[in-house]
């Protein structure tokens, strides 16, 4: 038997259909998993994400230490309750997790990690934070939900006290505060408007029911996929891993190479591989009918006509595929080599089906965001 | 507890057969997905069917269903000649999931074998399979 969040029970009353991932039983969806999409992009829907890694991280020199673990700087958190995402990288630049990190205080900054590759992710923090006297520790106690859409704000707030709504309804994106007993911040996953909102667990079903009662959605993570590649947002697994650097992962973003005295493990490596980055990740839009795969082979159009020696060097995957709900067709992310072209060809169970590379966000805020 | 017609015969691999009535020439079934198999893949969102006049071995991959999760192989309950795909599944993927032994259908295909052989299984014995199937 898998792990199981506090809302376990929840999830089975609703009749959600139960999958694992990363070795937590977690709903897939609770009937129809393109109408939980839809709620989510034309009104609210909420996810249970108490699968993933709530750790805090405490000492004098937290700051600094986070400054040294993370590619993203920190020192870019100047007010408390500032997210930040991240990735935490090996010294050659794989990417070990990518994660949130939250500036609570001087002395306390709290990060999110994904479920998967929790365990790791603590041992590699346990290992570094020894050297800076930070302690390190995981939030087995707090459940986390994700409430998202247009209109999840409005349905959220009224579980508030009016002091806390009042607090929760003027945080900017991508920042949170502590109301207690939640922490909420106004992050997610979907490309929408929205809350996350940490809480004792054994508070979780009960929230989770109010928030019902106001309206939201459940929904699951079939959904919570479907939305994050619309969102154009990377799966670490699939998207990025151990094996490729955040460069090659459309993630140079998140990386801080200024200021240039910031010594980040795996900056040596990456500053290096700046030089010559052969590979990057881009969208796919799938120009006929069918479903993008993680794993299918992308080759480039104008190679595939002629077939030379040079086929080989000009064939990419596809990291991420699936069928997109808001625009009825199929999407990717996929790694290729630096290219030109626009068109590429993907082999979809033995034949080869046109694609058009386009730059994600595919949708975001409700809106088509690339040429259809 | 899935919904099982009693009139129709199904296989292993969840699809059913069905003697075709109607418009359907003499000799041809009409197959499709059970409601079990439909409700394990989730929402469809891709279906491609044969083209009429393909000729199909018992047990032959011939169509293909995609939900947004994953996608799957139909195999050919009986050997025999396609007469129709169902079209409008190009457009309406999602009638399996709403309307599996109606709506529905993949494709009717031209047999001499009969469905009551012994390589499909009753309704009866369709849902006991099931019932093992999820222990």
């Amino acid at each position: 038997m898998g792990l199981k969040t506090a809302l376990y029970d929840t999830h089975v009353l609703l009749g959600a259909k139960i999958v694992d991932f990363g070795g937590w039983e977690m709903p897939l969806h609770y009937g129809s998993q393109i109408e939980e999409h839809h709620a989510v992009r034309r009104d609210a829907g909420m996810f249970d994400v108490s699968h993933m890694g709530v750790v805090d991280l405490r000492g004098d020199r937290v700051r600094e230490f986070l400054r040294n673990l993370l590619a993203n700087d920190v020192g870019r958190l100047k007010i408390p309750g500032k997210a930040l995402y991240s990735c935490m990288l090996l010294p050659n630049g794989g990417v070990i997790d990518d994660l949130i990190v939250y500036f609570m205080s001087e002395t306390w900054f709290r990060v999110v990690v994904n479920a998967g590759s929790r365990d790791k992710d603590l041992a590699w923090i346990r290992r570094h934070a020894a050297a800076f006297t930070v302690s390190v520790t995981e939030r087995h106690d707090l459940a986390m939900m994700a409430v998202q859409g247009p209109n999840a704000r409005e349905k959220t707030l009224p579980l508030l006290a009016p002091a806390q709504r009042t607090a929760a309804r003027d945080l900017a994106p991508f920042c949170g505060a502590a109301l207690d007993p939640w922490f909420i911040a106004r992050t997610g996953y979907t490309g929408e408007d929205g809350f996350e909102i940490v809480l004792p667990a054994h508070d979780a079903a009960k929230t989770w029911n109010a928030l019902r009662a106001q309206g939201i959605a459940p929904a699951g993570l079939g959904a919570r996929d479907t939305l994050r590649l619309e969102a154009g947002m990377n799966l670490y697994g699939n998207d990025m891993d151990e094996d490729h650097h955040p460069l090659e992962s459309g993630l140079a973003w998140t990386v801080a190479f200024e200021p240039g005295n910031r010594d980040f493990l795996g900056r040596q490596d990456l500053e290096n591989l700046q030089r010559g980055v052969g590979h990057e990740l881009v969208g796919l839009l799938l120009e006929e009918r069918g479903v993008l795969r993680s794993h299918q082979k992308v080759l480039m159009s104008d190679t595939a006509a002629n077939a030379d020696d040079s086929t080989a060097l000009l064939s990419g995957e596809v990291t991420s595929g699936t069928f997109s709900p808001t625009l009825n067709r199929s999407i990717a992310l996929a790694r290729v080599p630096r290219t030109t072209v626009s068109k590429v060809q993907v082999e979809i169970r033995g034949k080869l089906h046109t694609a058009s590379i386009v730059k994600p966000p595919f949708v975001r805020y409700g809106k088509i965001l690339i040429p259809v | 507890m899935s919904n099982i017609p009693s009139d129709l015969r199904y296989t292993k691999s969840h699809e059913w057969v069905r003697q075709a009535h109607g418009e359907a020439p003499d000799g041809a079934v009409e197959v499709g997905i059970s409601e079990h198999a439909q409700s394990a893949l989730g929402d469809l969102v891709f279906v491609e069917v044969p083209q009429a006049g393909r000729s199909l071995s018992a047990g032959e991959a011939c169509a293909v269903v995609e939900s947004v999760k994953a996608a799957s192989d139909v195999y050919s309950p009986v050997s025999g000649k396609v007469v129709a795909g169902n079209a409008a599944l190009a457009t309406q993927p999602e009638l399996v999931n709403q309307d599996p032994y109606g709506a529905g259908w993949l494709f009717k295909v031209q047999t001499n074998v009969s469905i009551d052989g012994a390589a499909l299984m009753s309704a009866a014995d369709y849902a006991i399979y099931l019932a093992d199937e999820a222990k």
